[in-house]
């Protein structure tokens, strides 16, 4: 091989070395630019909550992240928020499974919290409604203030509150 | 300590064929260009291993595809450009060892261990099928840990190579037992540390700003601190005590937030440096060999001179900015090229452009890792996920630093590129649970679609 093709070979592998490394940060770039990050123990005044959520989706939209599909295919899309407590920025969006909340490390949402029971309570879905219900927990679940005994319909804006925690389904 | 709230990412296995593809391209010829620029012909075998190597990347992804579809997709096209990258320069330095009195087969048996190694990985991430049942074996992780780390000082059990007491022999298999420490070691801390992080963060007085521990919450600070001066001490190695000292650190600061940990760690540790330097000659060699590398009389001592280092030094400098091209360069010059030195042959060859390359794709690696930490909903793995991501940076640092002269050299590995069975098979088993902490994360995002 002449010198000349030997050089544009070796050039020609660094380019691919290189284009390696782009495109792995392309496809990284929609974790750089497409998510919100809370920063922890900053706490959300509870008013703010509805302007912030709102506030969030277009950003999110004009990045180009495919962000809205899901909601724009289902309106009913229901989120359970973490709104308080060392979870605090949190969400799970309520989709085919049932989500278990508790300080078991095999949780959905394991929560690091002496005031909360192992096995606390646990969000579930029968028919198209989700239900919240509170599995025996030592110190209780809360729905507004109002301590859970039976299960109650997880409606959009209803709080959910456990230990030093707090939930918020959100559409 | 931020978390990041929902993230929606679409199912992520097509991207990662499409990057195993470039990958593999560039395995093969990263091969063949040594084969090339070192005997002027293709390799003999260059179609079985082009072969091999696809056949490799298509396994590992059609068993991620089955037990990890969540996955992220960066992680394994990285790791096996990286571990590519390797066995073609261990190869070409075969190459360059053939003409000698000495010739060497590093390359088949590091392919052996590739082989072996990746088979490992893919069976971890087929059975482990939650990494939060790793957390039951918190205390079990601390004893597989600290023996494997004390392993090499028992008698007929561990050899002594240049210094260090690093190595055991099993069975004619020489293996550094402190790699998979490492693995052992940030499970243990993981799991410890989510149960205690409360007493660790919140309790303490204030100074200056920073909340300070209270004295008897020091104890588990002060035990890491102890045993890695004692891997210092003992086994002459101060890459590996760096290292786990560094991951200690590095996992208290995630579970607390505080920095006065960080603070009183690298202090406590700069002090019990400089204290090793004065009494142990072999630690002030190394001191010495750093600071006056290039002194003919340094540079003449032998053992315990800075040839190796500098002729290193000049395989950079003779690579400049695009290298002198794979198979092209005089990689074989420096002592254990294939090893400590990798970072220099691959320097030396592929030049700052190259190298500058290869050390993306490690942050890239170590990114993936704390952003999987940042993703999960668990302690535990949150914690697991950056130590490890961090174990490794650390270790990228500590041998690109000791080779550049940044900072003293050491003895530990380049992970997946050095030539070392034991330290390919304890990095593949780092990126099998990334995949599947990775997994864990992602998953909820994707039973939602």
């Amino acid at each position: 091989m002449s010198q000349l093709s030997l050089a544009l070979v070796r050039l020609g592998f660094l380019i691919l070395l290189w284009s390696l490394v782009l495109m792995a940060i392309a496809v990284l770039r929609a974790d750089i630019y497409g998510t919100r990050v809370t920063r922890r123990g900053r706490g959300l005044a509870p008013g703010n909550h509805e302007r912030k959520g709102t506030a969030v989706a277009p950003s999110r939209l004009s990045t180009g992240i495919k962000g809205a599909k899901a909601s724009a295919a289902a309106p009913r899309q229901l989120h359970l928020a973490v709104t308080e407590g060392p979870l605090e920025g949190t969400a799970i969006p309520l989709g085919e499974s049932p989500i278990s909340i508790g300080r078991a490390p095999t949780s959905t949402l394991v929560i690091d919290d002496d005031y909360c029971s192992a096995r606390h309570a646990r969000v579930y879905r029968e028919g198209d409604t989700w239900w919240i219900e509170d599995l025996g927990s030592t110190n209780g679940t809360f729905i507004d203030d109002a301590r859970l005994y039976d299960p109650i319909e997880a409606k959009p804006g209803i709080r959910i509150r456990l230990g030093a925690t707090e939930l918020e389904v959100r559409e | 300590m931020a978390i990041v709230a929902d993230l929606r990412i679409r199912s992520s296995r097509r991207t990662e064929a499409v990057l195993l593809v470039v990958a593999v391209v560039l395995v093969v010829s990263a091969y063949m260009l040594v084969g090339v620029g070192a005997t002027g012909g293709l390799p003999p075998n260059v179609y079985v291993l082009g072969l091999g190597t696809v056949v490799a990347a298509t396994g590992a992804h059609l068993a991620l595809r089955r037990w990890a579809s969540a996955a992220d997709p960066v992680i394994l096209p990285v790791t096996l450009a990286l571990n590519g990258l390797g066995l073609a320069m261990i190869y070409r330095l075969d190459l360059a060892h053939a003409d000698t009195a000495s010739p060497t087969s590093f390359a088949p048996r590091q392919l052996a261990w590739t082989v072996i190694s990746m088979s490992v990985a893919i069976a971890i991430v087929a059975l482990l099928r939650d990494h939060r049942l790793m957390r039951r074996f918190t205390y079990t992780a601390m004893a597989v840990g600290l023996g494997l780390l004390l392993l090499p000082l028992v008698p007929g059990l561990g050899v002594e190579r240049r210094g260090a007491h690093l190595w055991i022999d099993v069975a004619g298999l020489s293996l550094q037992p402190a790699e998979l420490a490492k693995i052992a070691l940030a499970v243990f801390f993981a799991g410890y540390l989510v149960a205690n992080r409360h007493s660790l963060a919140l309790a303490g007085p204030r100074v200056l700003g920073l909340r300070f521990p209270r004295a008897r919450d020091l104890g588990p600070l002060l035990l890491a601190w102890i045993a890695s001066l004692a891997v210092l001490v003992y086994q002459r190695d101060l890459g590996t005590s760096l290292l786990f000292f560094g991951l200690f650190l590095a996992m208290v600061y995630v579970a607390t937030a505080r920095l006065s940990w960080v603070l009183l760690g690298c202090g406590l540790f700069v002090a019990g440096a400089i204290v090793a330097g004065m009494v142990f000659s072999h630690v002030a060699d190394r001191y010495d060999i750093w600071l006056h590398a290039l002194d003919p009389e340094v540079y003449a001592r032998s053992p315990g001179g800075s040839e190796q280092l500098v002729r290193g030094l000049f395989g950079l400098a003779s690579g400049g900015l695009f290298g002198t091209g794979l198979g092209e360069g005089m990689p074989s010059q420096v002592p254990f090229a294939e090893s400590d030195f990798i970072v220099s042959s691959l320097g030396e060859e592929l030049g700052l452009v190259g190298l500058s390359a290869i050390l993306c794709l490690y942050v890239i690696l170590v990114q993936r890792a704390l952003r999987t930490s940042l993703g999960l909903r668990d302690g535990f793995g949150k914690l697991l996920a950056a130590g490890l991501g961090f174990s490794m940076a650390l270790q990228v640092f500590v041998v690109v630093g000791g080779v550049t002269r940044v900072i003293p050299l050491t003895g530990l590995t380049t992970p997946f590129l050095a030539y070392g069975g034991s330290s390919l098979l304890s990095n593949w088993v780092i990126i099998a649970l990334l995949i599947r902490i990775s997994d864990g994360a992602r998953r909820v995002e994707v039973f939602d679609r």
